[in-house]
């Protein structure tokens, strides 16, 4: 069977949809430039659980369920749900703390990164330059033999803890369970939690995207990976479409578009942060193997390793308001470019040591 | 018919099934197999694979697939 997805045109498309959905979010309702930031999302999601107690960053996202629940049901449709794990799952989620450390440095993952680009915040420059910087540095381990091994197959069983999770998230906020006065579940009353779209539109556009970007494969790190790699521009050209799209949403349909460095929604102007925040965040996604969208599209077709690395994030994000590590408006935690600093070492040790010999 | 020299690349993380395939075709092989075990490393190895302007035959068996990779023409 054809994958028309995942052909040029197919990515592009996917790319546009992503483009007209995300804004279309910001417009009823989400944080802007946050119309789907998978790392501001799923730490609303650990702040809404108690995990940190951040006020302002508390609701349970529905379209990061949606992103699992959407790619597990088109894997399942088109066979390609395949349970899966083994492959040096504490190293995976360590990576995933300290790609949500840097992320939340920069205030963003890389689809917000774009998001942000596409409504005029030129931080958002100095975030994708450090991406790519981190990237580089992923490419370069991945040339020499870096390999954290081989996943196997597992049980049928195995697969669907991750988007039953998710499913189980979901109906604590569909039926608004609360385990005490106060919370939790937690939900923001100010800031960026306390804004979202309708809880159905929101679970609609993450099974949408998800259930698209399981076909398409469409992954934002893997579209700069694969350029600096080999030359391949297939994914980014989807990445280049959402970009596009989203400009043009934001300019001429929304009015959600504000040129400059000043100002812009939840972000900060700390040039040197912003970059070598998004730099970890970029080189844990290129030692994974995937951005965080990507991590969780696998994680619904059965990939306990990818569900490892988003319970990593998830639990980061816990670390990061819980540690003063991230940042807010007016810029760096006490303790973010510390946390960097340390994240960077140890995605470096992890890139040195885990090589396979090239024979 | 099998070719000789055979990548295993099954359960590897993205893009190490592309890098694989990249450095085999650096070191000179012009005919050898690839094996994948998921869709989206198949994809990724057929795409590398015609982007070095080289054929690529892909076959299945079982759960697994075995791209045979060879000079066009």
């Amino acid at each position: 069977m054809k994958n028309f997805f995942a052909s040029r045109i197919g990515i592009i498309s996917v790319g546009a949809l992503i483009g007209i959905l995300a804004p279309l979010l910001q417009y009823l309702g989400n944080p802007g430039n946050m119309g789907i930031c998978v790392a501001c999302f799923e730490r609303d999601i650990a702040g809404a659980i108690g995990i940190h107690r951040a006020a302002v960053v508390q609701y349970v996202r529905p379209e990061i369920i949606g992103f699992v629940l959407g790619a597990f049901i088109i894997a399942l449709i088109s066979k390609e749900y395949k349970p899966r794990a083994g492959s040096s799952t504490v190293i995976r989620f360590f990576l995933g703390v300290f790609a949500m450390i840097g992320a939340l440095v920069f205030l963003g993952c890389p689809w917000r990164a774009l998001l942000r680009l596409a409504g005029g915040d030129w931080n958002a420059i100095v975030g994708l330059a450090g991406l790519i910087s981190g990237i580089t540095v992923g490419v370069v381990f991945l040339k020499n033999g870096y390999s954290l091994g081989r996943s196997y197959d597992n049980k049928k069983g195995s697969g669907w803890i991750f988007p039953a999770f998710m499913l189980g998230l979901f109906l604590l906020l569909a039926f608004n369970v609360s385990f005490a006065e106060g919370g939790p579940l937690f939900f923001s009353e100010k800031g960026p939690g306390a804004m979202h779209a309708n809880m159905w539109v929101s679970l609609g556009v993450g099974l949408a995207i998800g259930g698209l970007a399981q076909r398409s494969r469409f992954c934002t790190m893997g579209s700069l990976r694969d350029i600096i790699l080999a030359r391949d521009f297939h994914l980014v050209s989807g990445v280049f479409a959402l970009v596009v799209v989203a400009f043009v949403m934001n300019f001429f349909v929304f009015g959600q578009f504000k040129a400059g460095f000043e100002g812009q929604p939840v972000a900060h102007t700390n040039h040197l942060w912003n970059f070598l925040g998004m730099a970890l965040a970029g080189l844990a996604f290129a030692l994974a193997g995937g951005c965080p969208g990507r991590q969780l599209i696998l994680a619904g077709e059965g990939d306990s390793d990818s569900g490892i690395f988003v319970m990593g994030m998830i639990v980061g994000a816990g670390i990061s308001h819980n540690f003063a590590l991230a940042s807010s408006p007016a810029g760096p935690g006490a303790f973010g470019p510390a946390s960097v600093i340390i994240g960077l070492v140890f995605c470096l040790v992890i890139g040195l040591t885990m090589r396979e010999k090239m024979a | 018919m099998s070719n000789q020299k055979q990548v295993d690349a099954r359960g590897l993380s993205c893009p190490q099934p592309v890098v694989l395939t990249q450095k085999a075709i650096k070191e000179g092989n012009t005919s050898f197999d690839v094996l994948v075990n998921s869709n989206v490393s198949k994809e990724n190895v057929v795409r590398c694979v015609q982007k070095n302007k080289m054929q690529a035959q892909v076959r299945q068996e079982g759960d697994d697939f075995i791209i045979s990779v060879s000079q066009e023409g």
